[in-house]
């Protein structure tokens, strides 16, 4: 008796599941960005509350300083470190990574490049100085300090 | 005819749910969620080594000086005050308005708006200096930049909201222009003083 009843019920339609899946998908697609590159330094941004988007992605450079992670750890320590494009470097090589980058966009839009700094807050300010001094050595001087948005205190 | 069209086998769309997983989960694992934010800043442009430099003169009364100590003590115009404080020094150091002798300059400019009228509106001449130490935290350093920004956003929409009605946001491009001229971030930075000698 009882399987009879069990036969009698219908299976469950899955012909709209590609279509939830779908929008799932264009939901993701829309709402995030590529990862650019993989970390080496770990950072917890400050916050603030009068942040602004940076706006156009390509015109942009990111600086990243912060302790090395776990993993980099036992080799490189703890104190803070540069990393551009995929390697630890020092304020020196600034010089030559704005001109990599530089080189990378059109000549319209080399005046709008902007380097973003993306910096652990208990980073300390002689570090950050360095590299602004070198970023205006470089003639980069549209510079966003990295912060998430707050609601204040 | 209509019999051979009815013959044409239907495709099997079962396998589309699988196939819009893996997308899903391609764009779940090589995307981030965040997008970028912060504070905006133009930096002073190196000086010409070769060039000699004049010093730019500014006027004592143009200037509020706000220095971060290692310690992270905010000290604005020669008093130390507390992060809360700061907005609304710098506020009235901008805008100055008991017209006070000590208070920056004003000049009256004006501005041409878009639909061709004059705007004139009073232009501070005060710029507001900010000096860290280099044993100073960026967390503070952040919190001061984002009262200093929070101070001139302020007067922007003020602005805005007198001359036309609503908030600086929400103008359009060309009016927000003209109120940018009109209240301009006059944010200096100089470089740090080495305190602590480290």
């Amino acid at each position: 008796m009882k399987k009879k009843g069990d036969k009698s019920l219908p299976p469950i339609s899955t012909a709209s599941l590609p279509d939830v899946i779908f929008m799932i998908l264009f939901f993701f697609m829309i709402s995030t960005t590529m990862r650019d590159q993989e970390l080496l330094v770990r950072y917890k941004l400050p916050t603030a509350t009068e942040v602004q988007k940076l706006e156009k992605k390509s015109l942009v450079s990111f600086i990243h300083i912060g302790q090395p992670t776990l993993a980099m750890q036992a080799k490189f320590g703890t104190a803070p470190r540069i990393q551009l494009n995929d390697s630890y470097r020092t304020e020196k090589d600034i010089l030559d990574f704005i001109a990599a980058e530089r080189d990378k966009l059109n000549e319209s839009d080399r005046a709008l490049m902007t380097v973003c700094l993306k910096a652990d807050d208990a980073t300390k300010m002689g570090i950050i100085t360095d590299v602004k001094q070198e970023l205006r050595r470089a003639n980069a001087l549209r510079l966003s300090y990295a912060a998430s948005k707050s609601l204040g205190y | 005819m209509a019999g051979n069209k009815r013959k044409v086998q239907e495709i099997n769309a079962g396998s589309m749910a699988d196939i819009a997983f893996l997308l899903l989960i391609f764009f779940l694992v090589a995307t981030t969620m965040n997008t970028d934010t912060g504070l905006l800043r133009v930096l002073p442009p190196m000086p010409d080594p070769n060039q000699k430099q004049e010093d730019v003169k500014v006027k004592e009364r143009n200037l509020l000086l706000v220095f971060v100590s290692k310690s992270n003590f905010i000290m604005a115009g020669g008093q130390q005050m507390d992060i809360h404080q700061l907005k609304d020094k710098a506020k009235e150091f901008i805008l100055n308005p008991m017209d006070d002798e000590n208070l920056p300059e004003k000049e009256n400019k004006e501005f041409e708006l878009p639909d061709g009228s004059k705007w004139t509106y009073p232009v501070s001449k005060g710029v507001i200096s900010l000096q860290t130490d280099r044993g100073t935290s960026y967390e503070a350093y952040i919190m001061v930049q984002n009262e200093l920004t929070r101070a001139y956003n302020e007067i922007r929409d003020e602005a805005a909201m007198r001359k036309f009605g609503v908030k600086f946001a929400d103008l359009k491009e060309e009016e927000r222009k003209v109120v940018t001229q009109a209240v301009p971030q006059s944010i200096s930075e100089a470089e740090p003083r080495n305190v602590t000698g480290k």
